[in-house]
């Protein structure tokens, strides 16, 4: 599959949309459909994509082992990072309203720093996963 | 879709039965936009026929692609799976039914959901962020916690063992 | 009866991914026969959710009836777990097809006991 030169093309041309669109729903997942496990999972599957074309060794590159390891365990403590912010201005764990002077923005706050927390930790894992199949499997030419 | 499950459980080769599963996990992503479930049926469609598809490819790659011919007769599955069928949908006639607004579901936690105080207007991402917090902290712990546990299964030794050797400490 | 239509539907997938479960002995059907039985779930727990008429829950000053947020959220968090641990099942398929070689049960099975079988007459022996 990795020397078909229509995948190869396709998936150069289209990795930057599809990078694009999990960020968007990423960050748009206030208005609309979307949130970090969406877009967790969706940069995860573009990188999958990126990597069934060209091999895993390239994606390897870009994004590697030790990245990745970190991604999965940083997003968790992200999260939890933002329950003890809560702490620390006077309120409870989790509790939002007190990160900033407006309570609704602190709302606004604390929901984005804990999806940033979940994006990270889904794609790391997606990816780690797919990274471990891969490589045991000998796909990686 | 019931043809895609019944096409599931007769196939063999396993590599359709991967595709199948796609294709089931799109149609199931189709009746969620459908219920009005949007953020579901997006995970679902990226998940479901993206993530696990290729994983389950990836798994097919390291073992046979076919399943062996089975050696028991399936009656005995079948009769358990029907009966517990049975006693299920006769359960279910107890529940309230479908689209009923007085149903227990749409009474207690949500109307306040519907408030809007943290000013989000999605409502799935406020509930899952902000009100549930602590859930959604423990199921990305949990998806945490499958991930360092299949490292642990999978990550090769940085000294392999010779093959014979290993082959006999695992048996 | 039509009200409890949908009910009928539920209890047909957990069925098929059950009967797939018990009667099937290859490994990773048994894992995608987990995975249908899981999607069952998620229509037991949405479609309670639903109001006819009603839209998505992203409040808008267009609409006024919405259906119900509660089970999205529980399900949406769901899916991403069930993948996660659907992989750590297929990550212990592939290690026990490294060390008996086949992921049917009836194979692993019959492998444990002419280990057990060999070692017993070992001992006797001895």
């Amino acid at each position: 599959m990795s020397n078909d030169l229509v995948l190869r093309v396709i998936g150069r041309l289209l990795i930057p949309f599809i990078l694009l669109f999990a960020l968007y729903v990423q960050f748009h997942g206030d208005f609309g459909p979307g949130g970090g496990f969406q877009a967790g999972v969706i940069i995860a599957a573009g990188l999958i994509f990126f990597a069934l074309t060209h091999g895993v060794n390239t994606v390897r590159k870009v994004v590697p082992d030790w990245l990745v390891e970190t991604m999965v365990a940083s997003g968790v403590l992200i999260y939890a990072g933002v329950g003890l912010a809560g702490l620390l201005f006077g309120g409870n764990y989790l509790d939002y309203f007190v990160l900033d002077h407006n309570p609704v923005h602190g709302q606004h706050r604390g929901i984005f720093w804990v999806e940033v927390g979940v994006a990270t930790t889904v794609s790391g894992v997606m990816l780690k996963i797919y990274y471990m199949f891969a490589s045991r499997s000998g796909l990686e030419d | 879709m019931a043809i895609a499950v019944f096409a599931l459980i007769l196939t063999r080769n396993l590599f359709s039965v991967i595709v199948l599963s796609g294709i089931y996990s799109f149609l199931m992503a189709t009746i969620l936009v459908a219920l009005d479930a949007v953020d579901v049926a997006m995970t679902e469609a990226s998940v479901g026929a993206g993530i696990s598809t290729v994983l389950l490819l990836g798994a097919l790659h390291l073992c046979k692609s076919k399943e062996a011919k089975p050696v028991h007769k399936p009656w005995l599955p079948l009769a358990v799976s029907v009966s517990t069928g049975a006693l299920l949908v006769y359960g279910a006639f107890g529940l309230p039914e479908f689209d009923d607004p007085a149903a227990p579901i749409h009474q207690n936690v949500v109307p306040r959901y519907m408030q809007n105080e943290t000013d989000v207007p999605n409502v799935v991402t406020a509930v899952l962020a902000s009100f549930r917090g602590y859930d959604t902290l423990g199921e990305t712990t949990v998806v945490f916690t499958a991930g360092a546990g299949l490292i642990a299964l999978l990550r090769r030794r940085k000294k392999a063992a010779p093959e014979g050797a290993r082959r006999k400490g695992e048996a | 009866m039509v009200g409890h239509f949908f009910y009928i539907i539920t209890v047909f997938l957990m069925i098929a991914g059950l009967f797939i479960i018990i009667a099937r002995g290859n490994l990773i059907k048994k894992l995608v026969g987990l995975s249908i039985f899981q999607t069952s779930v998620y229509m037991l727990y949405i479609v309670p959710g639903k109001l006819v008429g009603g839209t998505a829950p992203i409040l808008s000053s267009q609409y006024t009836l919405y259906s119900n947020p509660l089970p999205h959220v529980l399900i949406l968090t769901a899916i991403v777990v069930g993948v996660a641990t659907l992989a750590l099942g297929l990550a212990l398929a592939v290690r026990i097809r490294e060390a008996y070689g086949s992921i049917e049960e009836d194979e692993i099975l019959a492998r444990d006991h002419a280990v057990r079988a060999t070692e017993a007459a070992k001992e006797e022996y001895a």
